[in-house]
């Protein structure tokens, strides 16, 4: 177990040089110059000189992709601007500040989101799924079918708008949306954050119920489950602790893709919103040609991605013995 | 007696039709002996089965008639009952040990939560059963081994583990379908073995579903032949396997290879293919695929629905007069041997 979780996570740490590399390099070859958004308006060309040494980037590309690397470990000092302690993922010259500062600073709101609405998309869609799989054919499970269907073809920008019109500036059901920070007041970090959470939650129950009900349906057909009705099981332990343990894997695995994507950036969300996370900062970074926040945020949402990946295959081999042993 | 089945019928609402999958099935185990229920696939035997543990979808099927257990009605008996009943005093063993067992638990954790679902002990009594219990179905090492999963198990010691299981609260009536056709032909002797061996010591009473007569011919003291969800005949495993009176039992015994048969003599399946279970054939069930039809006339074969007769003792279900059916024995016989 040991040595399959540190080969996972020597993978995973080539996967994510890889990925600074490519990146590195794409964003570094298009024609923005860093160094004259950084200096300012009018911008005398010593000036400009300076400030493309005080970025570091009047050296090869090679050299700058090396002690971008490096810095994240040691730190990097940027003439002119400062110390950039580690770990140091560049400085901007947009926010006047270490990227790593921003991301920091951002990085609770974007958490905050994904994680309440996970909760609830995760525990809400598994347990429609299994209500749909034992109802199967019934009334219920049609609605749960019908209502997935339409979480599923909804778009975030329209549910998200629409229940801002219609909850937050019509009724006044929910508080406009807003990050407070738990530490500071709790109740007003869960009130700012309900409405999100709960739309997202919306769009993603859909394919949460759809998998779930899915494997259930055929887990209920497994001999297993038969042989534990034979033996006496009650149904619920039958379905909760025969049927339901073989639809964790597939559930765990989109789970994993979800939350590695959301975490990287729920850009719409955030924007629909209005929430200070990762999603908008990339954006902003896009919008003014920030290179290196742009590049963290990439490397940020391939990052959990990846970690996503390392926890749920580590979670495979909890759920199933067959995995841990092979 | 101890299980009492009589007149059970078992049909399934599809959306192709109603499949009539069991018809006025009636058939009796003694404590301490073994029927042997024989069969081809969709015969109804394992319909029966599920029937006797309650485990068909009340939604889907349609059972009447009357299942008794030591004097217990279980068709209407409730859920709860049943699942007091399930597991304790009777215990199903299945076909594929493979996939009957939980892949997710322990064997251990398997065998000991019937027991202490049933008994009502401890975890680590339970956990003290199941090593007994591993250890007296002839699994070595049985403190390790409860610890282990199904897949660390060899084919046999699945089923062996399946066994203890079945047994672990001495059930009185043990339902065996087909429990050697997934193992291979050593394996298959050890588990009859075992089997037998158990009922010997307990005195349960062990319903083996198979369609193997080898099978039969080794474990089972009386055998009753499905056909198209009905009983065709039935008696003592001498008097079926070597005076066998309905055709269908021919058909079987004759598609199976003996060592007297030269190498290269194809087998004899029975002829057709096994009837609708939808659309029954009239009358005798059998009449399609009946080698002996002319010698009463279509009309007899496809009237009235025959029962088994006589009605105790061996009995089969054709209009054939036992005479004749003794006749035409003794001519294939005497062929065989020529």
């Amino acid at each position: 177990m040991l040595r399959f979780l540190i080969r996972r996570v020597l993978g995973a740490a080539v996967i994510l040089l890889v990925i600074s590399a490519v990146t590195f390099f794409l964003f570094y070859a298009i024609p923005a110059d860093p160094a004259r958004l950084a200096c300012g308006k009018v911008c005398p060309p010593e000036t400009l000189e300076q400030a493309r040494r005080n970025l570091g980037i009047d050296q090869p590309l090679l050299v700058q992709f090396v002690s971008w690397l490096s810095g994240i470990f040691v730190g990097r000092d940027y003439e002119g601007l400062g110390h950039c302690p580690a770990p140091c993922l560049g400085f901007s010259f947009v926010n006047k500040a270490p990227v790593f500062e921003t991301i920091m600073d951002r990085m609770p709101v974007t958490i905050a989101l994904t994680l309440g609405a996970a909760v609830i998309f995760l525990i809400f869609g598994v347990a429609t799924g299994i209500v749909a799989a034992l109802r199967q054919g019934k009334p219920l499970d049609k609605v749960a079918s019908v209502a997935s269907l339409i979480g599923a073809s909804v778009q975030i920008y329209f549910v998200g708008t629409l229940a801002m019109y219609l909850f937050v500036y019509q009724t006044q059901v929910f508080s406009q949306p807003k990050y407070v920070p738990i530490t500071e007041d709790p109740l007003g970090w869960f009130n700012g954050l309900l409405l999100p959470w709960l739309v997202l939650a919306l769009i993603f129950t859909a394919n949460y119920t759809r998998i779930t009900r899915s494997t259930m349906v055929e887990n209920l057909n497994e001999d297993y489950v038969r042989t534990a009705r034979a033996k006496g099981m009650s149904g619920r332990s039958v379905v909760l602790r025969f049927a339901l343990r073989g639809t964790l894997t597939p559930v765990i695995t989109i789970f994993g893709v979800d939350l590695g994507t959301l975490i990287g950036g729920a850009i719409i969300t955030e924007t629909t919103f209005g929430l200070q996370g990762i999603g908008r900062l990339a954006v902003r970074a896009v919008d003014y040609s920030d290179l290196p926040t742009l590049m963290a945020t990439v490397v940020l949402a391939a990052g959990a991605i990846v970690l996503m990946n390392v926890v749920v295959d580590s979670l495979y081999a909890v759920i199933d013995p067959r995995v841990r042993l092979s | 007696m101890y299980l009492e089945v009589n007149d059970l019928t078992v049909d399934f609402h599809t959306e192709d039709g109603v499949v009539h999958a069991v018809g006025g099935l009636s058939f009796e185990v003694e404590r301490g002996s073994t029927l042997g229920i024989v069969g081809e696939s969709g015969s109804g035997k394992s319909v029966t089965n599920l029937a006797v543990l309650g485990l068909h979808n009340p939604e889907t099927a349609q059972i009447s008639g009357s299942i008794t257990l030591d004097g217990q009605e279980l068709l209407t008996a409730s859920r709860s009952t049943m699942e007091r009943l399930r597991g304790n005093k009777i215990a199903m063993i299945f076909q594929d040990p493979l996939t009957s067992l939980s892949p997710f638990h322990t064997v251990g954790a398997q065998i000991a939560e019937v027991y202490r679902k049933h008994k009502g002990v401890s975890r680590s009594v339970a956990r003290d059963r199941a090593i007994e219990m591993l250890d007296r179905v002839g699994i070595p090492q049985p403190k390790l081994r409860v610890d282990e999963y199904p897949h660390q198990f060899s084919g046999g010691m699945r089923q062996r583990a399946m066994i203890a299981m079945a047994l672990v609260c001495d059930p009185g009536l043990l339902i065996a379908d087909e429990p050697t056709t997934a193992l291979d032909v050593t394996v298959q002797a050890q588990i009859l073995d075992l089997l037998r061996e158990l009922q010997e010591q307990t005195g349960t009473a062990i319903i083996l579903v198979t369609h193997d007569l080898g099978v039969v011919a080794s474990t089972a003291h009386e055998v009753l032949v499905m056909y198209a969800g009905r009983a065709v005949e039935r008696g003592t495993m001498r008097e079926v396997l070597r005076e066998p009176r309905h055709p269908y039992t021919w058909g079987l015994l004759g598609s199976m290879p003996s060592l007297r048969q030269a190498v290269d003599e194809p087998l004899r399946p029975v002829r057709g293919t096994p009837p609708s279970l939808i659309n029954v054939p009239r009358g005798c069930p059998f009449h399609p695929r009946c080698d002996f039809m002319e010698l009463l006339g279509r009309e007899v074969c496809t009237g009235e629905r025959p029962e088994l007769s006589p009605h105790r003792g061996h009995g089969d279900a054709c209009y054939l007069p036992l005479k004749q059916k003794t006749e035409i024995r003794e001519r294939a016989a005497g062929k065989e041997t020529t």
